[in-house]
């Protein structure tokens, strides 16, 4: 995969934020779920127009919950439409992410600053 | 710090809600062969200059260009980027290491939240590597011959490496034959690796 699939994601997904030469990112998780959609679309799991759909509901759904729609939540947006497809597709279930998503936590919370965080099979209690 | 002091901001490492459910979606993800994580990196990677605010090259040419704002800067580096008011979260614990010509300043750290991506992008995907880590601090000086920098055997070498809540960012040498730049023509002189120490800013006139 290359910077075609990235261009070619930016334009079936128009409201990506973008700068002349391709997508920006305001933190690095953004970019790792940027990276994941783009992943799971080669793989098949969606296509493009699907995306938009979920993603456009999803941002409908933010805002009617009083999101201010300034951009900066986007990526939120996408994370949960991330998961929500995830989900609806059957890859994976949302109660495994979340035990998942609280593993890490654990992993963080005893891991001393500055080493790697490393999910261990006792995180999940 | 001692085992007892449970100050949770400090003794271990944190992560935020969005970056849990993240890496909780990365490593399903990964478990179930849907994605690899060197090519996530490899998709990643190709945007590195492209998120967050990337102030670090603005803070250094202040500094090389405002000599009241560099003492700030090496006084308090938090503080001094603080001032700059386009900064956003960046600066927390903060400092700011000069490189001269007796000193070459390197920074390591395996990926946690004491990288400074706010002001210098994404990390690279050496400085995660735990060889770069271990190698930095027994030799500094082969690990930069890795990256082509060769110091002059008298320069001392310093490895900071951070260490519960400090940053930092490297102040490195203004380079000759930038005198009367302005800030924003130095700005462009000043790479990720230079703000690390594992590279120099760019020559002026060098094709970039």
């Amino acid at each position: 995969m290359d910077q075609t699939a990235a261009r070619k994601a930016t334009t079936e997904v128009p409201s990506i934020p973008c700068d002349a030469e391709g997508p920006v990112f305001r933190e690095p998780w953004e970019a790792q779920a940027f990276a994941m959609a783009l992943t799971l679309h080669d793989r098949g799991v969606f296509t493009w127009p699907e995306w938009a759909a979920a993603l456009a509901a999803e941002i409908k759904r933010a805002q009617a919950a009083g999101d201010p729609d300034t951009g900066e939540t986007y990526y939120r947006h996408w994370l949960n439409t991330l998961e929500g497809l995830v989900a609806a597709k059957g890859v994976s279930t949302r109660e495994t992410l979340l035990r998942y998503r609280d593993a890490w936590d654990h992993a963080a919370d005893r891991t001393p600053h500055g080493q790697p965080i490393v999910l261990r099979p006792d995180d999940f209690r | 710090m001692t085992d007892h002091d449970h100050d949770h901001h400090h003794d271990h490492s944190e992560l935020s809600e969005l970056e849990l459910r993240v890496r909780a979606l990365e490593t399903v993800l990964t478990e179930k062969g849907y994605v690899e994580p060197a090519a996530l990196d490899a998709i990643i990677q190709a945007y590195e200059t492209k998120i967050g605010p990337h102030n670090g090259a603005q803070v250094v040419a202040k500094a090389w260009t405002d000599p009241a704002f560099k003492k700030a800067l090496l006084d308090d580096a938090s503080k001094a980027v603080g001032t700059l008011g386009h900064v956003g979260r960046t600066g927390d614990h903060l400092v700011a290491v000069e490189n001269t010509p007796q000193r070459h300043n390197m920074v390591v750290c395996t990926l946690c939240s004491c990288y400074p991506w706010e002001m210098l992008g994404l990390p690279p995907v050496w400085y995660k590597a735990a060889p770069y880590r271990t190698r930095a601090v027994k030799d500094p000086r082969g690990v930069l011959a890795d990256f082509g920098i060769s110091l002059p055997k008298e320069t001392e070498i310093r490895v900071w490496d951070s260490t519960a809540e400090t940053r930092f960012l490297v102040l490195p040498m203004r380079p000759a034959g930038t005198e009367g730049w302005s800030e924003q023509q130095l700005a462009d002189l000043v790479t990720r690796d230079s703000m690390i120490g594992t590279g120099f800013p760019k020559t002026p006139g060098a094709p970039s």
